[in-house]
């Protein structure tokens, strides 16, 4: 442990306030949603704790609040400060693991289709340009809805997480295969790869041990970046009725049914989700950015 | 006489640079194929160094990749101790394993030969844990502090990464690499063209003593031929494809044949000659796409005559060396012919 605060990365990191103010943010948004059972003033999806007569109240600090309730309580008398709490437990988990998904079938194939060249290039890489083609949110409707016919209907709540993980994943790749791709194309034709084969290095371990450390810093940002795009997408497909189910809502799901109530005067039920999800998603985004500084050893 | 160390018999190496197939059938393009080498033939005796040098683009540096086996040669063979270069890049069986590890090379650019990410005891490691000689642990560490000792780094060094060494002594980092499998023949692709000059002098004396002290054989290629003088034993002078003259070091350079090598020889900048004029090597490089009939000089040769144009010159053996050129055989043979008419 004392090796780590020696390093370079913790030097560099105490040296950047923006980076840690937004890494205390995302740690804030993690831990606020992984202990949502255990420190959630409310569990909103306890029947017996809700009651229809603390509906739709306001934030606290407005007049007609309830210290009970910080940030108000939607039209089912659920505290919004709780619901929040649980919902970007559900958007986290299926962020990260769309993304995860989709950079180990990205960088597997963008690796392949650079390093190996000729056919097997061409064959992945028109498949991802064809898959670019189709809006992102098109091919996850399409995919979930498909996925959905296969599962049976008893089944379907219980595997929608898996379902809309699997079909956001999906959508992602093609944006690491591409990138992998190319930054592959640039280090395959550097001397140290002719090195490794000179020395007689096999080609699968040219490609994991020599090609792939090099190819990954700009993974990490992308990967970032579309932890915010899989939320978001997460959120629409929710929206449209083939995400996640009523019974686990998520923080789109939470945007989204607010967003009925604006025009009545209700705003926080919906401003306070979404802003839950923008200090997330910019907080997560900055430390992404700051790591790919910090881990790039040419700019250390 | 033995067989010599290294021997390449009739290597040419041609690439496909032809349109992609639907342009070719659209815009009615013919296939294109570029000569990078072609016919190339001669050896290389154990202990001894080999340079080859000339413009750019007249493929030298395609001669070491073919040697080192990264390019398979379209016609001819490269043989190594008596094996040919092709079982290393086909097979993977012991033999082929032995052949590669006796083979080595050191790149021209030091700041893309080493592997950013990886720490330089790892880089100098790997080919020691690619041929498992030494097995990961403390005997390995010894190596490759050994190693590092060798091109006058310390152990210490190995635990930094390649961005904190200079241009010099990451060639040297690049040395230690190559001779971590105990190699007997090490191809160097213009190891001092990124390199300051003082530093120059210390890499190239640096690899002479290393010669010296392992008996290894060198194949240098340079397009410096004050770099060539210093380092090398004999002296073969490429142009577009083909050897032009080769042989021993003082002849080639003492009393060139070859008007190219002339060429190449008079453009040196001298400290003596400040002030003067040099005379710089006239005209561009032929488009090695579609090089001139006959001798492939012919169009920059101040010695140009008759059949230079039609056919071209086999290597002919003048004055202890091998030379490729009408003119200077013809001057040979005149004076011969005035040598007997005389006696």
């Amino acid at each position: 442990m004392s090796r780590f605060f020696d390093s370079d990365i913790w030097w560099s990191f105490k040296h950047s306030p923006v980076t840690v103010v937004a890494a205390v943010l995302a740690l804030l948004c993690i831990f606020g949603a992984l202990l949502a059972p255990i420190i959630a003033p409310h569990n909103p999806y306890d029947l017996a704790q809700i009651s229809l007569l603390d509906s739709n109240l306001p934030p606290m600090w407005i007049a007609s609040g309830k210290a009970e309730f910080p940030l108000g309580t939607d039209q089912q008398g659920r505290d919004i400060l709780s619901t929040i709490m649980y919902g970007s437990r559900i958007s986290l988990l299926v962020a990260v693991c769309a993304v995860l998904m989709s950079i180990v079938v990205g960088v597997g194939l963008g690796l392949l289709a650079g390093y190996v060249g000729g056919r097997v290039d061409s064959i992945i890489m028109r498949i991802a340009d064809i898959q670019l083609t189709f809006p992102a949110i098109l091919v996850a409707l399409l995919i979930s809805g498909i996925a959905r016919q296969f599962v049976p209907r008893d089944m379907q709540d219980s595997l929608a997480l898996y379902v809309i993980i699997f079909s956001i994943g999906i959508t992602l790749w093609p944006h690491y295969a591409r990138t992998v791709r190319s930054s592959t194309l640039v280090e395959k034709s550097k001397e140290y790869v002719q090195a490794a084969r000179v020395i007689g290095v096999s080609q699968t371990k040219i490609m994991f041990k020599h090609v792939l450390p090099n190819v990954l810093g700009p993974v990490l940002v992308i990967a970032t970046l579309n932890i915010a795009n899989a939320i978001i997408s997460e959120a629409t497909l929710s929206f449209l009725g083939v995400g996640m189910p009523p019974t686990q809502p998520s923080l789109g799901t939470l945007i989204s049914e607010g967003q009925n109530y604006l025009f009545s005067g209700e705003w926080w039920i919906t401003v306070f989700p979404g802003i839950a999800l923008i200090v997330m998603v910019v907080s997560v985004n900055l430390v992404g950015d700051w790591l790919r500084d910090a881990l790039n050893p040419k700019l250390r | 006489m033995t067989t010599p160390f290294v021997q390449l018999k009739n290597v040419s190496k041609t690439f496909d640079v032809s349109a992609p197939w639907l342009n070719r059938v659209i815009e009615r393009k013919p296939q294109s194929f570029l000569h990078a080498v072609s016919d190339l033939s001669f050896d290389i005796q154990r202990g001894e160094t080999l340079a080859l040098v000339g413009e750019s683009g007249c493929g030298k540096s395609t001669v070491a990749r073919l040697i080192v086996g990264l390019y398979a040669s379209s016609t001819g063979s490269v043989m190594i101790d008596g094996q040919d270069m092709r079982i290393a890049l086909t097979s993977n069986n012991e033999a082929a394993r032995a052949l590669r590890r006796k083979v080595q090379m050191i790149f021209q650019d030091p700041y893309a030969s080493l592997n950013p990410r990886w720490r330089v005891a790892d880089i100098v490691a790997e080919p020691i844990r690619t041929h498992r000689l030494i097995p990961d642990g403390a005997a390995l560490d010894k190596r490759v502090a050994k190693l590092l000792g060798y091109v006058k780094l310390t152990a210490k060094d190995g635990e930094k990464y390649p961005h904190q060494f200079s241009g010099g002594q990451r060639q040297r980092i690049s040395i230690a690499r190559a001779l971590a499998s105990n190699p007997e023949f090490l191809i160097c692709d213009d190891p001092t063209s990124a390199l300051d000059v003082s530093v120059q002098a210390q890499v190239l004396n640096l690899m002479k003593d290393l010669q010296r002290e392992m008996g290894l054989t060198y194949l240098f290629i340079s397009h410096n031929l004050q770099v060539v003088h210093h380092i090398a034993d004999r002296v073969g002078v490429m142009y577009l494809g083909r050897v032009v003259e080769i042989g021993d070091k003082k002849e080639v350079f003492g009393a060139p044949q070859h008007p190219y090598t002339r060429m190449l020889l008079d453009a040196i900048p001298d400290l003596h000659m400040t002030g003067k004029a040099r005379t710089p090597v006239a005209g561009e490089v032929p488009n090695p796409l579609n090089p001139p009939s006959g001798c492939a000089f012919n169009p920059r040769c101040p010695r140009k005559f008759e059949p230079c144009d039609k056919t071209r010159p086999e290597l002919v053996n003048i004055h202890g060396r091998q030379v490729a050129c009408f003119a200077a055989t013809s001057a040979q043979n005149s004076a011969t012919e005035t040598v007997m008419t005389l006696s």
